[in-house]
């Protein structure tokens, strides 16, 4: 739920910026250059053009960052999972909602969905709830059309913890999926233009 | 931390008392620890055996082996009395010394003279006051090398056999892996000597052995996620992949009893499931189990190539389930109750087909090791300190190897079934999958 809030404001932010720098090409135009001789008369003045100086293509350049880190940051961010389950949580499927746009409006981008599990239970069983996990992450997204050749799932159980503690407070982390671009772009564009 | 009953002190200091003056020195002495755990571990049922020194440069290794040996096969108990005057020659006849050996509480004696080649041994009937049986034997490699200490197990196994009828488990050795992220496979004999690295995998897990122990099948976990299943050759020391299965996960791998299939887990986007494919032929993979989309893993073969038990979580949780090696007729093994923590994995075949060990999930979040019975499906738990898991038997369906936390870091122990005596064999932490191989030598 937080990454998904952090996501949308960034994409927020994103277009406020853009559209800041859209709008200040008609008041450059209103206040013309004050060396124009006056001598030679001119043709009626032109339509509004719209420029963008050295600070409006940074804000848009740095616009255009955020909304790629953005999105970068929606289409991997981490899910977690009950103990010995691969149901997808409330918390997780906010999550997997804000992956669907990320991956259908960037149709170059391919992943990889690792499941992951706790240190408890047999070691060999949980490379199999891993895999299911990682399964039921990639159905979730292939359910709202995603095509299901973009993503590769893999598991690696209990191998790759991200804590040791035998508490819960780390077993939770370490029960999740993680999302990795394997291939293709997310361009800011596409992105900001949902 | 033992006590013997007063009964039993009382008699055995008043029966040596009255012996020879040799005797009497024994007598003197506190009771010698061999016989201690004989007495602890039901000495009717267990006959003593007494190695006489052995002669020669090697003398002491080769007695120190064959003590050991028998003493972690658990079938007999070794006598090891105060060397002082204990002759090394029996003898026969009126003024013969069986007599002596026998109040020792020896029944066979292990009589080892070294050879130009290797051992001759006689083991000696004490109440027949006789040579019962005697052998030549071979022993390969330099003293003390791994190959000589394997050949000297292997006599052990065949004395076992003369003596109680049944082969030791000496000559054996157990794979495993060790470490967590890169873990890297292991071979190490079963007495714990020469742990030794197997072929240069790095993220090894689940090794098994060949029935003829010629090869490790295990699978690799890269970079990029689990598992491709790899073959280990010993002969060549290389290793290669199978080529039928497919990408995905691939873990678990087991050989059929007569070695040429082999079965393991694939997992993709619908569940993992068994499936079976040849080892050293090249032939399209099998589908052995329908999960529909549940976790099917962890196979094990009857001894007759027959049937299966696996871990399957079709019910919700993980259970032992087993069916015929082609899958079908596929039951639950082991009962539970609702409201149990149901976790259930990890069987393995005993390989006199009695009894399958699996690890059930405690409610204090420890595995402990449990045995079910192929005929009336009895269960008996093995364990109880720390958590235990990953068993894997013995040839002489006897002895189980685990990892367990019962010391501290997760290490291989040895564990007998029947009285519940254990061994540490690995001192080295994140030690886990234990196989334990077949006879390596005969």
């Amino acid at each position: 739920m937080h990454s998904a809030s952090r996501f949308l404001t960034l994409s927020v932010v994103a277009l406020v910026a853009l559209g800041a720098c859209k709008r200040k090409p008609p008041a450059v135009a209103a206040q013309p250059p004050q060396q124009t001789p006056v001598s030679n008369p001119t043709p009626a003045p032109a339509p509004p053009v719209e420029t963008c100086d050295a600070a409006c293509r940074e804000r848009e350049a740095n616009a255009r960052t955020a909304a790629v880190a953005s999105a970068t940051a929606a289409l991997t961010a981490t899910i977690y999972f009950h103990y010995d389950a691969s149901d997808i949580t409330d918390d997780s499927r906010v999550k997997l909602d804000a992956k669907v746009p990320v991956m259908s409006q960037n149709g170059t981008v391919r992943i990889r969905i690792a499941g992951h599990t706790d240190s408890r239970g047999s070691d060999e069983y949980n490379l199999a709830l891993g895999q299911r996990r990682a399964a039921a992450a990639k159905r979730y997204l292939t359910d709202r059309g995603i095509d299901g050749s973009r993503i590769e799932i893999v598991s690696f159980g209990e191998e790759r913890p991200t804590c040791t503690e035998e508490e819960e407070s780390c077993f939770s982390r370490n029960r999740r999926d993680e999302f990795e671009i394997t291939a293709g772009q997310i361009t800011a564009g596409q992105t900001t233009s949902r | 931390m033992i006590r013997l009953p007063h009964a039993a002190l009382f008699v055995v200091a008043t029966t040596i008392a009255s012996l020879t003056p040799l005797a009497r020195a024994v007598a003197q002495n506190p009771p010698p620890e061999a016989v201690v755990i004989g007495l602890r571990y039901d000495p009717g049922t267990k006959p003593g055996v007494l190695v006489l020194r052995v002669a020669g440069s090697s003398g002491d290794s080769i007695r120190a082996i064959l003590q050991r040996d028998f003493d972690y096969g658990d079938r007999v108990n070794v006598i090891a009395p105060d060397e002082t005057g204990i002759p090394d020659t029996p003898t026969a006849g009126r003024n013969g010394n069986y007599p002596l050996y026998a109040r020792l509480g020896a029944h066979a004696l292990v009589q080892a003279t070294p050879t130009a080649t290797g051992l001759h041994v006689a083991v000696h009937n004490v109440a027949d006051a006789k040579v019962a049986r005697v052998k030549d034997f071979t022993l390969d490699g330099a003293p003390n090398s791994r190959e000589w200490r394997m050949s000297l197990h292997a006599i052990s196994d065949e004395l076992e056999t003369w003596i109680h009828g049944v082969r030791g488990a000496a000559a054996t050795r157990i794979a495993y892996v060790q470490g967590v992220r890169g873990s890297r496979l292991y071979v190490i004999d079963s007495d714990g000597a020469f742990p030794t690295a197997v072929g240069d995998d790095v993220g090894a897990l689940s090794p098994a052995w060949h029935p003829k122990g010629t090869h490790i099948a295990y699978s690799v976990l890269g970079a990029r996620g689990c598992c491709q299943i790899t073959i280990f050759d010993f002969a060549s020391g290389t290793s290669r992949q199978i080529p039928a299965v497919g990408m995905g996960l691939n873990t678990t791998p087991v050989f059929s009893p007569e070695g040429s299939v082999i079965v393991y887990t694939h997992g993709e986007d619908n569940g993992t499931d068994l499936f079976a494919t040849t080892v050293f032929e090249r032939g399209p993979a099998r589908r052995i189990t329908v999960g529909r989309g549940t976790d099917n893993t962890s196979p094990t073969f009857s001894p007759d190539g027959r049937r299966l038990a696996f871990t399957t979580g079709r019910l919700g949780h993980p259970e032992i389930y087993i069916s015929d090696a082609d899958g079908t007729n596929a039951q639950l093994l082991t009962s539970f109750n609702f409201g149990d923590q149901n976790y259930r994995s990890s069987p393995d075949w005993s390989p006199d087909g009695r009894l399958i060990a699996f690890q059930a999930l405690q409610k204090d979040g420890q595995f402990q090791l449990n045995t079910i019975s192929l005929r009336d499906k009895s269960v008996k738990q093995l364990t109880s300190d720390g958590s235990n898991e990953e068993a894997s038997w013995a040839p002489d369906s006897r002895h189980l190897i685990f990892s367990s936390t019962r010391t501290g870091s997760k290490q291989l122990f040895v564990l007998d079934t029947e009285s519940g005596r254990w061994r540490q064999l690995t001192r080295n932490g994140g030690v886990r999958l234990p196989a334990w191989s077949p006879p390596l030598k005969r």
